[in-house]
């Protein structure tokens, strides 16, 4: 016994550990901090998950342009645990991004960001964005044709900034085309640059919340006054406050366990995103679309004024950013309790309902042409006079039923048709195929006049 | 008191060479790094005519999807060194080349022979027949590839992606 303890205080002495880290563990924090403060060491947890994963399948991922989707294969199908780690490293990133928006609607809700704590808000605001760059570029690294294709869309965006856009785009992409440049520059972003400087800000972060300390709980009426705040927190940390460790340290332990133990068993039940075609910018045939974390934006751009559209790719990013950082400048005291603050808490709704009906849309996609639309049954058809048949048969072959649907059956970009001589007359009908309209191609030049008898025939029996 | 003196000054010169030294050993260090970095920039990529098939093998008024190598891939680019294109024979010896990529954010569009449109999956943009804009959010035309026919063999000029600008 005596010999173990007195190896340990040799070493502890000589090293400083304790000196180093007892202050941090044993800081006192203001009691009462409760499960509303997990979420921020949730995102830490996820992070450590990240990144031994990711390293876990960095020794198995060839980062080149054309091995990359053969040793995804490999990590997939044949890698020991592969398929597993795959998934965790997906499930991780998509727990970190929830967590990072949960905790950032619990700091703005309560106010945190006020005096003393600019900074960490500051820094949040960058961390934010540089966890939604690696969902990005990660999302890339999975190099199939979703991959590919979500680089050009990539390199697209940043074309529209005015003056360097190209120069920006060619960057990205490594070149003129996609090429053995594209994967190993994303490589680089994902594996290197990005959580490099994740790391500073992280560090910084955390700095900061021991300098500091977490905000105490949020009272309505206990308004933050800059000129008496620090003084005032202090000694209700040295009256009441508790030591970190255990005291508010365990539930974050908890939480943040629970966070890993549902990743992987997610990862276990549903497996990592499957590959689509292979890395081929010259295979077409595909449809890409973003994780679902993207997916919100991606129906932004389906459903934006294609007017303004281009100005709202590259001012939108850069005004929430300035928004968000100018934030604890524009309020940095007075109420902190969100009862005090219903436009704040309406603000976060309005947020909130808007990204979630973005994303509700994205995973329907009616702007999508459906292209796999089967020709219309002859029980849906109904008739036996042989230009009404014809006609159903034209509405699948012309592509028409990409867009419209009949009886269910079709695309849901265009009115349904189910029913549309009850709305329509013969005339309209016919007026509204040759010449299109706000959202329809004209298809005077196409049909021949035979062919849209044949149709208007058809549609004028939907009623 | 003038020893003082001296020793300042001393001083503050070799500061100033210190500083200097080390902002000359970072900028010595960053230029390999920057070329790194910004090699993309200063390449010059060539416009090359690519062989795309033989004229017979292209019927009139049929619209194809072809393939062909980017302009210099590099020796690892594997299947990524190619880029697609949709050719169409118009008349004898007029043909169209069309770039696959979407004019909204880059997604492959497919030519629908039914239809007579292209059509893209990402969000719905449609063009006509001759590349212009049938609906969505397209904010301009396909974008053409030279072509030529040279002896039996018709070819297309490689060129970038196109990236759409914000003034379109
Ligand atoms: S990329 Fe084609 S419509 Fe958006």
């Amino acid at each position: 016994m005596g010999i173990l303890k007195k190896i340990w205080n040799w070493i502890d002495d000589r090293s400083g550990l304790t000196e180093m880290f007892e202050p941090m563990i044993k800081h006192l924090v203001p009691p009462g901090s409760k499960w509303s403060y997990v979420f921020g060491s949730a995102t830490l947890f996820c992070l450590v998950l990240q990144v031994i994963t990711g390293i876990a399948l960095s020794l198995l991922y060839q980062p080149s342009s054309s091995g990359a989707y053969q040793s995804l294969l490999f990590i997939t199908n044949k890698a020991a645990f592969g398929n597993v780690l795959r998934g965790v490293h997906y499930f991780g990133a998509s727990g970190m991004i929830i967590m990072v928006g949960i905790h950032m609607i619990r700091v703005y809700l309560t106010a945190a960001y006020k005096f003393p704590r600019e900074m960490a808000w500051i820094s949040g605001v960058f961390l934010l964005f540089l966890t939604i760059a690696m969902g990005f570029t990660g999302q890339l690294l999975r190099w199939d044709a979703n991959g590919v294709w979500s680089s050009v869309v990539a390199a697209e965006q940043m074309g529209r900034i005015p003056l360097i856009g190209k120069y920006v785009a060619r960057l990205l992409l490594g070149g003129d085309t996609i090429g053995g440049h594209t994967l190993s520059r994303f490589y680089s972003y994902h594996v290197f640059v990005i959580p490099a400087i994740i790391f500073i800000f992280l560090a910084y972060h955390l700095m900061l919340v021991i300098r500091n300390g977490i905000s105490e709980p949020a009272k309505a009426g206990r308004p933050v006054d800059p000129k008496k705040y620090r003084e005032w927190y202090h000694d209700m940390l040295k009256k009441i406050g508790v030591p970190f460790w255990p005291y508010s340290a365990w539930r974050d332990l908890l939480f943040g366990a629970a966070t890993i133990i549902a990743i992987i068993s997610l990862a276990i039940i549903f497996g990592p995103p499957e590959l689509t075609q292979p890395p081929d910018p010259s295979f077409i045939y595909t449809n890409p679309t973003p994780d679902w974390y993207m997916l919100s934006i991606f129906s932004l751009f389906a459903l934006m004024p294609p007017e303004i559209e281009s100005y709202v790719i590259f001012i939108g990013p850069g005004l929430t950013i300035i928004i968000l950082l100018s934030l604890p400048f524009i309020s940095n005291k007075g109420e902190r309790s969100p009862i005090r603050r219903p436009w704040a808490v309406f603000g976060v709704l309005c947020v909130v309902i808007f990204i979630l009906s973005l994303f509700l849309l994205g995973q329907q996609s009616a702007w999508s042409p459906k292209f796999d639309v089967k020709p219309l049954a002859a029980k849906v058809v109904h008739s036996t006079d042989s230009v009404v048949i014809k006609g159903a048969s034209l509405l699948h072959q012309r592509g028409c039923l990409f867009c419209h649907s009949i009886a269910h059956q079709g695309g849901l970009k265009g009115p349904d048709l189910s029913e549309v001589a009850l709305r329509l007359s013969k005339k309209d009908i016919t007026i509204r195929i040759v010449n299109g309209g706000p959202n329809m191609p004209a298809y005077g030049g196409i049909l021949s006049n035979q062919d849209l008898t044949a149709i208007v025939t058809f549609l004028e029996t939907r009623k | 008191m003038k020893e003082n003196e001296i020793d300042k000054r001393r001083r503050g010169f070799l500061i100033k060479i210190t500083l200097g030294l080390s902002a000359l050993s970072a900028v010595v260090a960053g230029i390999p790094v920057l070329s790194a970095m910004l090699a993309p920039l200063m390449k010059k990529t060539p416009a090359i005519w690519r062989k795309v098939g033989l004229i017979d093998e292209f019927a009139i008024g049929i619209t194809k999807l072809v393939k062909f190598e980017n302009a210099d891939p590099e020796a690892w680019a594997g299947m990524t060194a190619f880029t697609a294109a949709w050719l169409r024979r118009d008349t004898e010896n007029v043909f169209t080349a069309f770039s696959v990529n979407c004019t909204h954010l880059g997604c492959p569009v497919r030519w629908e022979e039914g239809a007579e449109l292209f059509m893209c999956p990402c969000h719905g943009g449609v063009y006509y027949k001759d590349g212009s804009v049938a609906s969505g959010p397209p904010p301009k035309s396909l974008v053409q590839y030279q072509v030529r026919i040279n002896k039996k063999a018709v070819e297309i000029q490689t060129a970038p992606v196109p990236i759409t600008s914000i003034n379109a």
